[in-house]
């Protein structure tokens, strides 16, 4: 059986390739995968097609990936009031914008993680994010129709992982991960303690094992920004 | 003649609080809603959602407790109340879109006669924007209230007959709290239900931007 534990964060990051669309995790400085997007930075990749619910605080999250110029289109939903690297290089149009609705950008993840198609909403109706958008009215209410956001890595923050992959998450730090597990065709996760398989009560996993693909122990940074 | 005093940012919030039902689930967005919490009248127990996965927030954390999981969707570490519960974001949301939430309150730039809302742009302002959870919350809460001063910096109007501002939802206003007025959204257009102490319903509608029907009995907001 193929070994999803890594020892090393580099390595954890070296097949990532120039281009690639990575799903990033966290909310409001909880739940960030700040090892793995540092151990990205160190590889270089770069022209990334990031999803993520902000664009960085400070040097810290995403703001260490703008920083250094290696985002070239952003899909999210709340940039964020220290998003300055971000703002910066979407001034100069160094980097484009997507803004969705934060419960569509979930609701999209979580349709490519489905399986599904497309899906009709009435978020956003008649806003700025319908322009360009199928619409029909259903059961008398005007709806847009919405596309699944697809991804070829999840860089996700977990508490604890087993080795083979069965996840929790401490208090409100699952956030995004949960779902960015199951929307990307690889899943890698940065976590606090690796324990043994069966360690994790079977009833207590919250995200199962066949969604993550990477494990690495996060060393370092807790919360930046 | 010095300019009529208008509530406080802290006094919107205050009178808004009476807004939300005893043992409500209710979510509070940024500026004056954020402010809310603080105002519950005693004996009102009201859940608090946060759209980052969490019912039952609690105040703030106090200095040397905070917990930097357990952050509001402002980024403030809080606590919990008992009874609180974690979810993913994704649930989180289907809690505002599906209509599970009793009560949202947000802020705004513009509401119009119909409900629409306004919170998210300035236009010609700098940089990229930000929606974050306001258009789910729009789309889906049962009651969602618009705490904003009644009129801009300028002094012209917030509430309007059409929004000039980028849209955050159609006609999903239900009840404007402002420094002014309390106003509700009605089918038939905007309802005046209470005045600022002090405050005359003519003098609010020459400061509203669409028509107000006021009623005899406009009380006067009591801020007790």
């Amino acid at each position: 059986m193929k070994r999803k534990v890594y020892s090393d964060i580099d390595a954890v990051v070296a097949d990532v390739p120039d281009g690639a669309r990575i799903m990033f995790g966290g909310f409001g400085g909880a739940g960030f995968p700040n090892n793995l997007i540092a151990a990205l930075a160190r590889k270089g990749t770069k022209d990334i097609v990031a999803i993520s619910n902000n664009c960085g605080t400070r040097d810290g999250e995403l703001g260490l990936l703008f920083k250094l110029n290696r985002i070239r289109h952003v899909i999210a939903s709340f940039p964020g009031p220290h998003s300055n690297h971000f703002q910066e290089r979407f001034t100069a149009k160094e980097v484009t914008l997507e803004l969705v609705p934060q419960g569509i950008l979930c609701e999209r993840m979580r349709a490519a993680a489905a399986g599904l198609l497309g899906f009709y909403t009435t978020v956003g109706v008649g806003t700025e994010v319908a322009v360009g958008k199928e619409e029909r009215t259903i059961d008398g209410k005007r709806a847009i129709l919405e596309m699944p956001i697809h991804a070829d890595f999840a860089f996700i923050k977990a508490q604890k992982a087993d080795e083979l992959g069965n996840l929790t998450y401490r208090l409100a730090a699952q956030n995004f991960n949960p779902i960015m597990a199951m929307a990307a065709k690889a899943t890698i996760v940065e976590v606090e303690e690796i324990v043994p398989i069966g360690a994790i009560d079977p009833e207590s996993v919250m995200t199962p094992a066949i969604f993550v693909h990477r494990i690495v122990q996060a060393k370092g940074i807790r919360y930046a920004g | 003649m010095p300019a009529k005093p208008r509530l406080t940012r802290e006094q919107i919030a205050q009178r808004a609080a009476r807004e939300l039902p005893d043992g409500g689930y209710v979510n509070l967005g940024w500026g004056i809603p954020n402010l809310i919490a603080e105002y519950l009248p005693p004996g009102v127990t009201v859940y608090f959602h946060s759209e980052n996965g969490i019912l039952g927030m609690g105040p703030r954390a106090k200095p040397g407790e905070e917990d930097y999981d357990l952050v509001d969707a402002m980024k403030v570490p809080v606590t919990l109340v008992p009874g609180a519960a974690f979810f993913h974001q994704a649930d989180a949301h289907l809690m505002t879109r599906g209509g599970h939430l009793d009560v949202a309150v947000l802020g705004g730039f513009q509401v119009s006669e119909k409900g629409d809302l306004a919170n998210w742009k300035i236009p010609g302002a700098k940089g990229s924007g930000a929606i974050g959870g306001a258009m789910d919350i729009a789309a889906g809460t049962k009651t969602l209230i618009v705490c904003m001063e009644h009129t801009t910096k300028e002094g012209l109007p917030k509430i309007v007959r059409e929004c000039t501002y980028p849209l955050t939802g159609l006609a999903c206003v239900t009840t404007i709290v402002t420094d002014l007025a309390v106003i509700d959204v009605k089918p038939g257009g905007l309802m005046l239900r209470e005045v600022a102490p002090h405050w005359a319903p003519a003098e609010v509608q020459a400061l509203t931007g669409a028509k107000l029907s006021a009623p005899n009995d406009v009380q006067e907001m009591d801020l007790s």
